[in-house]
This record gives structure tokens, sequence and C-alpha cells, in this order.
């Protein structure tokens, strides 16, 4: 088998050898149940409080105000649902950015459908949301402001502490998707004033299935699921405690690591960008040049389909993402893409590249010149492309 | 997802390219649902056999490997014998496409069928009777209705 290099680190990450050997006795030995009150069930419980801890400390929080989700999309759909249920007698509004993950935006259409009111707000051409826009979006009705952290396709780090402020000063609950930004950028719930986070470990080296949602104190939080006195009465069902034992963990090494792989990561994505934009013509970078995730480089080649990419790559070794339709199931480029400005056709081939600490710089030139090849190789085949030459 | 022979078709397409003097050529798609295909022949007039034929594709893997494989199964037919030329013989020619993937193997057929139409109307001979167009934009192609 070739050497393969894994660019992929914005859909997943490998579980960090720590992590595994943190959560591997809780399979075996420590299998109790953490609602037992004998020895196994009493030490299984003390992983989870010790978890919670971890996850508090990570973004600045209490650990009374974690709780664990199976997702971060379930986190997402909770602190939407609940909040907009809990304050349903104050208001219907709900702001929301049109570049969110869709765990937020079909939520959102779902609270539409049972009446509730959601302004999406635009983004500018390197997928900002601006804190203007979001004050000036504020009625009497709104009860809640949920914008990402980061944006999962083209990295783009949203003004949290601003919009956090601007919640503040006008009373709103205000939720962050953080999912692609814990363990990339530092988070503070506190200086940034964010009332609800929502988190997922796999993005930072953790387990899948294992996410978790903070929620201020004092803001109201439905139970999601019933049944059971589990995350104090407001998740029912057993604790998936290796999987909560795992995100601990992984949090823990992530945010203690932070600086250091921001430097890298960056260094990593600046070289590979400089050197794609510099050697492959028609090619343009997605997202905010320097306001973005240290690791996500985003770049649009104009006249190709993103999926020849990702096949061509997948030959030479190389794992990433596009934002093109056929590889989303749906006909439909994008709406990340579109809402920055980009047409059908330049949102079809675009490519996203998420490095990862076990990247090098020889990752890079290797991922630069295949992708110079493959695009000529595509282009060659491309009616656009031909179009373009012959009016050129 | 794909079969090696779509694998085969996409890494190593047949006929690509262009035909400088080609007698034949028909373009469908739009770019808006992400795939275009352009395709070009050389066809005889006196047998009426299609003599070359090559294509151009914006598009993902499928619509690259249905487009080699159209290109293929149409050379050296004639025009009647390529008009029937369905996309659930291209599909099957490439060992099956996943289901998502089935509208760009009508996007092969409709290719063909739009340039054996330039061919008639070049020639001033009503061939309206050739199109076929389901309307729906993003399973059917005929770019010239429907781009907006």
């Amino acid at each position: 088998m070739t050497k393969r290099i894994y660019v992929d680190n914005a859909a997943t990450t490998k579980v960090a050898p720590e992590v595994v050997e943190a959560m591997l006795p809780y399979f075996t030995e420590n299998f109790g149940n953490p609602s037992s009150i004998y020895a196994e069930g009493r030490e299984a419980k003390k992983a989870i409080e010790r978890a919670r801890e971890q996850v508090a400390t990570a973004i600045g929080a209490d650990p009374k105000e974690i709780y664990f989700t199976g997702s971060g999309s379930e986190a997402d759909n909770w602190a939407l649902r609940s909040t907009a249920k809990a304050l349903s007698s104050k208001g219907n509004h709900i702001i929301t950015s049109a570049v969110e993950h869709h765990a937020i935006l079909h939520t959102c259409q779902d609270l539409e459908k049972q009446g509730y009111e959601v302004t999406y707000l635009p983004v500018d051409k390197y997928g900002m949301v601006s804190p203007e826009d979001v004050k000036a979006a504020i009625k009497d009705t709104t009860i809640l402001i949920s914008i990402m952290f980061a944006n999962n396709e083209i990295g783009t780090i949203m003004p949290i502490a601003e919009i956090g402020e601007i919640a503040k000063n006008a009373g709103i609950v205000f939720h962050t998707d953080a999912v692609q930004a814990v363990g990339n950028v530092h988070i503070d719930v506190n200086e940034m004033n964010i009332d609800m986070l929502s988190l997922t470990a796999h993005k930072f080296h953790g387990p899948k299935g294992s996410g978790a949602l903070f929620v201020r104190n004092g803001v109201r939080l439905i139970s999601f699921i019933t049944g059971g006195a589990q995350e104090r009465m407001r998740r029912a069902g057993t604790e998936n405690v290796p999987g909560i034992v795992g995100l601990g963990k992984a949090i823990e090494l992530a945010t203690a690591n932070i600086d250091q792989k921001q430097k890298k990561l960056t260094a990593l994505r600046d070289a590979y960008i400089k050197k794609v934009l510099e050697t492959i013509p028609y090619s343009h970078l997605n997202g905010h040049p320097t306001k973005r995730l240290p690791g996500n480089a985003n770049i649009s080649f104009e006249f190709i389909e993103g999926e020849g990419m990702l096949l061509s790559l997948d030959m030479k070794g190389i794992s990433a993402s596009s934002g093109s339709a056929c590889t989303s199931g749906s006909l439909d480029p994008s709406h990340v893409l579109l809402a920055i400005g980009l047409k059908h056709e330049e949102a079809h081939g675009s490519l996203r590249v998420s490095f990862g600490e076990d990247n090098t710089m020889e990752d890079v030139n290797y991922i630069a010149d295949s992708l110079k090849e493959i695009v000529e190789r595509l282009r060659m085949m491309s009616p656009l492309y031909e179009e373009m030459l012959k009016n050129k | 997802m794909y079969s090696e022979k779509v694998m085969d078709h996409f890494t190593n397409p047949r006929n690509v390219g262009e035909i400088e003097d080609a007698n034949a050529v028909g373009q469908v798609g739009n770019p808006k649902c992400g795939d275009i295909m352009k395709i070009y022949m050389k066809i005889n007039d006196d047998t009426k056999v299609i003599e070359d034929v090559k294509f151009k594709t914006f598009g993902c893997g499928a619509a690259i490997a249905t487009s080699s494989m159209a290109t293929e199964l149409v050379k050296g037919k004639t025009i009647d014998e390529a008009l029937e030329l369905t996309n659930q013989a291209v599909a099957e020619a490439l060992d099956g496409l996943p289901p998502i993937k089935m509208h760009c193997s009508n996007l092969a057929e409709e290719a063909v069928h739009a340039a054996i139409i330039n061919y008639y109307e070049n020639k001033g001979i009503d061939a309206s009777h050739l199109k076929s167009c389901t309307g729906d934009c993003c399973c059917c192609s005929h770019s010239d209705d429907h781009n907006e």
C-alpha cells in the first residue's frame, strides 16, 4: 500500500494513543454503570466527573455547566430546541448565519415550521458575520443568537467575543457551535460572553460519538431525553463512559498544546496556500486569509469539479474533502461557498485540505505537486477550460 | 463506491479531446448542476457512420467515465445505431453506477443525441423529433433550454 497522507482533519481526526489508553479500562475492569452505588459504579461515576472537569477547564467553565452528548450535532440540536422552547413565552425570534453547519440550519428550518422566526445573517466574501449585522437584527422578540465559532468548510473564525458582548448587553442567550474551534483556538466562555457552546471529541483526537454542551448557570436547559436521572435529569440514558473519558483526556491534551499546534499548522497551511496559488493558475483561496483555522486551506480551482480531484488525490494516497455536490450526495454545491459569493461552477471545484499535527512540509509539497498535475489533467478534459482559452 | 471499470475510465478516459473538423457537436449539462458534457463527431455523410468521436467533460468521476464509455460505444456505429444508445446501456457497460450518479449516464445519452441533432441541423434537416427532454434540469441537461 502506498503511504497515506491524511489531510481531512476537519472531518475527523485520529484518536491519540494517550486517549485510547485512558479509555480502555472503562470497557473492561471499570465497566460499571455510573448510576450504581457499588464500587464499579462509583469508579465509573468518578471518571465521568473527572472528564466534566477537564472539559470545563478547557473552555473556562464550571463543571456543573457541562452536559455530555452523543455528538456535536446533538449538542447543537439541544441548545437550539431547548432555548426556543424555554423562552417561547418571551419571544420567537432566532438569529443565526447563512454559513452554519446543517445541524444548526436544519434545526432552525424545523423551528420555523413550528412557528419560530429565524434570521439567517449573510456573510462577507471571507465568510465573516458582521457584529453590526447581529446588533441590527435584534428585535424585542429575539430569544437566541447562534453563530458558529469557526466555519467547518472555509475555516473563517467569527468575531465571537464581539457578538457575545452584543448578546450580553441585549440580554439574549448566545450559543456558538465550536465543533471546529475547540483545540484549535483559545476559548474562554466568560471572557467571550458565551452562554452555550457545542463541541465534539473526534475533531481533536478523541473518540467519535462523544460530545458536550456547555450551558451557563442560569440559562434554562430543558431535558432532551427523558427516562433517567443522568446528566442532572437533562439527558437520560446510561452514559458512554469510555467515550466521555476519551473526550476529557482529548480536550485536556488539545488545549495544553494549543499554541504549539497553532504555530505548526499555520506554517503548513500558509506554505500550502502559497505554493498552490503560485503554481496553479485560476485558483482562489476561500475564507479569510488570516482569521482562519490554523489547519484549514480551502481553494477553488476554476473549470473543474471537486470529486474528480478527490478521486485522483486518493489514488496518490491523499485524503481530502470537497464542497462539490457530487461528494455531498445532493446536487447542490456547498451552501457556504455559495454564501460567500462563489458561482456554482466555482463552488463545485473547491478542495478543502485540513492539516493535522502528523503532517509535514514534505506532505505540503507532495500534495501541492500532485494537485498541479491533477488539476492540469482535469482541465484538459474540461469544456469550460477549452471555452475560456478560446475566448482569451 | 465506484466499480473498477468506472475508475478505469475515469483514470484513463478514452477519446478525450476535440475534433477540429467535426461535423457534429453537442453540448449538454449545466454548470449549476456541476456537469457539462461536450461531444464532437466526425460522421461520414454517405455511410452515416460515426468515424471519430471525442469528448470534453466538466463533472465528477462518474460523468467523466460515462462520457468515455459512451464515446467508445458509439464509435464506428451508424447514426441510427447511436441513437439507440440508452443511459442504462452506458451504466451497464461500466458495471453499474451508484444510484445518485445515474443522472451522469443520462448526460452521456443526451450528449450523443445533441451531437446527432446538430449534425442534422447543420444539413438543414428537421431533427426536432429527436429532442427528448425530461424537463428536470438537474437530471436532464439541455443547457440551451434550462440555463438560468
